[in-house]
């Protein structure tokens, strides 16, 4: 499994490279994520590339572009390898197929994943065509370089293009792993360099197609009235008024997913057919529905809250445990407790759900902006009754994404849709319906305790986090399950540790949002270490580093359940991804010095916070300057930020990400709550579900990347973290009011 | 019969007079440079010029339109070489892209009018334009570079 393999032209291949193309498929699993993926490894077999006789480099992505520059990133590292130039390469977005291993966009995951085997990919081709050059040249390989898409023979200077070497190249053998060298980071022509994304021009010029922009001739428009509370159903229906709107053509009914089985399954409703989207929105508006609601019509935020908080202060199942906190807590001398609140999220993508269907004689083409087309596949099969092979999922660019569109529930309608009426499909999702039908972030209580030394730095630690399961599909209340993500995996330096999850009944989809549960996490660790800190009276900075302790690797195995991405080593294999303290101490050292901490007094109004987290594999420190006003207002002058991500391919790009995910963890600390009364989200646009604005969102975020040869960490997710605690704990050294529960807008600041 | 100009060129219009012109743009004559993101004028995505001002098109309906010249991003430079198109680009501002359109078309209105904005300006003027990747750090980079004020 572990070798390249070349590959004939055939499906989608077919339609993209001409007769005579080199074209090499590698293993999309490295050695080192085999463990517990072992099973599904025989059918990873692949990331393309392809090079034409005419010297075209042509790079397949099999991941979904969101705004991360995934579609740029992962073929820069191919093309290094390669020595191809980066003008002769042209990007192709794969359809969904298994045969290219994982393409689920999210969990930071597409560089942590597949940086190596592009470099196989790219470092292979480059071999055959180097092997080539010297067979026909009848000089040893050795002597064979290729240099920016030309092999060169060193002593004599001859030089062949790789277009003409492309016959020949095919003819040679696929080389072993072992024989294809990976070039020395100081050859990279392209990794580790500032590369714009491939989709600038055609996006500035409102050229590029995003889901929302596909057409297929004859294709209908449709919009669907959902249940408004979770499981209900259609119980009787009058569209008579919708039916005399001008485009509006007819109505569908779409069955509600069975019991309670929602995962990514229709929400069920009446569909509104037009030969425009505003004729089918108008429609909708006309429609007159009883509808038999069901169990969830009860559930209510400000009850839930409650109940959430009651059986966080009870215990709950140990998810990890050090030592004996009991027993520590019982001959402490100074304990400290609270609790914490983080309320549900949306993930709001600028681009509501979107998907174009068009199903024919038992096989299904859908166009839709998802995260994960292979899951396209596998729901929208069963939906109408074909086998996923039959589906064909066509990525196109996402407005946005941020979890919510690895969940096809709408190409699943669309589907459906186009079955019953024999056309394509499109169904457009409008921003109400995006905002009541969200798999939302689950909403969280935490319970935090502590016991503290004579210095003030925490000897035993117990956490406790309680929040409904994600897409779950119980009617029972059960355990949230990444109970470890930001809670386990505690950096500080104790002796006695637990970190506990409760159980609780979800009453509207739950999914996970940009960082998952590290949202309602770190915002409880690092605002409690920054309590724990001001009882102390301690600087911030000295006292973080004073609790994160020696230099030391982190295990979380042994009295722990599940590794929240803690490592990614096996039985007998090296993690490449310890825990490591000294890592987080140094990111601490340098944020302190970037911010310029301790330079200026908090107080009066102003004031600095500060947060280090480790999440994705990657470790971050931000420190937030915010400015109170007499109202209570807000404002962010400022936020430095440094990352340490291990390798990085495109430092630009990642810098970006982290600019973004502060504005993220801005809009959720300071805005962001999604409530419900009766079974039904209360919110519906931007007007009460806000997001900052430019005037609301930091002013300027400086972002420096630890200079590092590690392996890659996970860049899209790893900067919201730490954002919300930050920010909290500079309102903290402004007013000296502690926020607990989030969104601020909901404190009382003055 | 609804007449109106579209990036210079004459239309006419026999549909449903309350359809918004962004509906009309995108769905009738498949211009889907100019995009859907609230449909109740919150959020910027939808953003075209009307007569020269920066105009929230799921906001504007056929007949408010009628005899109006509307500046799309199609038209907005022959060859996206626009001073703001350009600015963006060497600012790498689009992270998903999605609400550029409508980000640049709301600059260049702002440019228009102020020439030299200053923050204060560029907060008033941009507001309206949701980005939920953030980029606006670099929005407003671009907006002074292409208005040549010091960042």
């Amino acid at each position: 499994m572990s070798n390249v393999y070349q590959v004939s032209r055939r499906g989608f291949l077919e339609g993209l490279f001409s007769a005579g193309a080199l074209i090499l498929a590698a293993p999309l699993v490295p050695e080192i994520l085999k463990g517990s993926e072992a099973d599904n490894a025989a059918f990873h077999p692949g990331v393309y590339v392809g090079i034409q006789p005419d010297g075209k480099v042509i790079i397949v992505v099999h991941r979904s572009e969101m705004g991360t520059g995934i579609r740029t990133t992962l073929p820069m590292v191919l093309a290094d390898e390669l020595e191809a130039d980066w003008k002769r390469v042209q990007i192709e977005q794969a359809i969904g197929d298994r045969k290219y291993g994982s393409q689920n966009t999210d969990g930071s995951n597409s560089i942590v994943g597949f940086y190596e085997p592009f470099r196989v990919a790219g470092a292979t081709a480059r071999t055959m065509l180097e092997a080539a050059a010297a067979s026909k040249w009848n000089v040893p390989a050795s002597e064979c370089q290729a240099k920016n898409h030309e092999v060169v023979h060193s002593s004599s200077g001859r030089k062949l293009g790789f277009g003409e070497l492309v016959a020949d190249a095919a003819k040679q053998p696929v080389p072993k792993r072992e024989d294809v060298h990976l070039k020395s980071p100081a050859d990279f022509r392209y990794i580790g360099k500032e590369v714009p994304i491939t989709d600038l021009d055609a996006i500035v010029t409102g050229q590029r197609a995003f889901g929302m922009d596909a057409k297929v001739p004859g294709m209908l428009f449709a919009s669907i009235e959902h249940p408004p509370v979770l499981g209900g159903k259609v119980a009787n229906v009058d569209d008579s008024e919708a039916l005399k709107v001008k485009g509006v053509s007819k109505t569908v009914p779409i069955e509600t997913f069975k019991g309670s089985n929602y995962m990514f399954n229709p929400l069920g409703g009446v569909a509104v057919i037009a030969d425009n989207t505003w004729a089918a929105f108008q429609g909708r508006k006309k429609l007159k529905i009883d509808w038999d609601l069901g169990p969830h019509a009860t559930y209510d935020s400000v009850t839930y809250k409650k109940e959430l908080q009651e059986t966080a202060r009870k215990p709950g199942r140990a998810e990890r445990q050090v030592g004996d906190v009991d027993a520590a807590f019982a001959k402490a001398t100074k304990i400290i407790e609270a609790e914490y609140y983080v309320p549900h999220l949306a993930h709001a993508p600028m681009e509501p759900p979107v998907a174009v269907a068009d199903y024919r004689d038992g096989k299904v083409t859908i166009w839709a902006p998802t995260q994960n087309p292979q899951a396209v596949q596998t729901t929208v099969a069963p939906a109408v009754g074909v086998k996923p092979e039959d589906v064909t999922c066509n990525v196109t660019l996402l407005g946005g994404g941020f979890g919510r569109k690895s969940k096809p529930d709408y190409c699943a309608e669309a589907a459906i849709l186009s079955k019953q009426l024999g056309k394509p499909v499109k169904v457009v999702w409008s921003r109400e319906d995006d905002l009541h039908f969200d798999y939302f972030h689950f909403v969280a209580a935490m319970y935090m305790k502590a016991a503290v030394n004579e210095k003030g730095l925490p000897t035993a630690w117990l956490g406790r986090s309680v929040y409904p399961p994600m897409l779950s599909g119980s009617d029972k209340p059960s355990y949230g399950g990444l109970g470890s993500m930001g809670f386990i995996d505690v950096p500080w330096e104790m002796a006695d540790f637990r970190a506990e999850n409760g159980m609780a009944q979800g009453h509207v989809r739950v999914g996970w949002l940009r960082s998952v549960a590290n949202i309602p996490h770190a915002f409880a660790v690092h605002s409690f270490i920054d309590e724990l800190a001001a009882a102390a009276g301690r600087d911030r900075v000295e006292y973080l580093l004073a609790a994160l302790g020696s230099d030391r690797i982190i295990e979380l195995g042994g009295g722990g359940r599940g590794g929240g991405r803690g490592g990614r080593g096996g039985a007998n294999r090296p993690n490449p991804y310890p825990i490591d303290t000294a890592r987080f101490k140094r990111i601490v050292e340098m944020v302190a010095d970037q911010s310029g901490w301790g330079k200026k007094k908090s107080g009066n109004g102003h004031g600095y916070g500060i947060a280090v987290h480790r999440s994705f594999l990657s470790y971050v420190a931000t420190v937030v300057e915010v400015e109170v006003d007499s109202k209570g207002g807000i404002r962010i002058p400022r936020v430095d930020t440094v990352v340490d991500a291990g390798t990085v391919v495109n430092p630009e790009r990642v810098r970006a990400q982290f600019e973004g995910a502060a504005v993220f963890g801005a809009s959720l600390a300071l805005m962001g709550e999604i409530t419900s009364g009766d079974g039904r989200i209360q919110q519906s646009n931007f007007h009460n579900y806000p997001v900052a604005r430019i005037n609301e969102a930091p002013f300027e975020t400086h972002v420096t990347l630890v200079k590092s040869d590690a392996a890659p960490g996970g860049v899209g997710e790893p900067g919201v973290p730490p954002i919300a605690p930050a920010i909290c704990n500079a309102v903290f050294a402004a007013t000296g009011k502690r926020v607990r529960d989030l969104p601020l807008k909901k404190a009382k600041l003055v | 019969m609804i007449q109106l100009k579209v990036n210079g060129t004459s239309r006419q219009f026999d549909g449903d007079p309350d359809m918004p012109l962004l509906w009309y743009l995108r769905d009738i004559l498949d211009m889907t440079g100019t995009k859907f993101g609230c449909g109740v004028g919150l959020c910027g995505a939808c953003t075209v010029h009307v007569n020269g001002a920066a105009t929230r098109s799921c906001s504007m309906t056929m007949k408010q339109a009628a005899g109006k010249n509307i500046l799309t991003i199609e038209g907005l430079a022959a060859h996206g070489d626009h001073p703001v198109q350009k600015a963006w680009k060497a600012n790498n501002v689009p992270q998903c892209g999605y609400c550029q359109s409508g980000q640049i078309m709301q600059a260049a209105a702002l440019l228009k009018q102020k020439p030299k904005p200053t923050d204060h300006d560029i907060d008033e003027a941009m507001q309206g334009n949701i980005c939920r990747c953030g980029t606006y750090q670099h929005i407003r980079q671009a907006i002074k570079q292409a208005a040549g004020v010091k960042a």
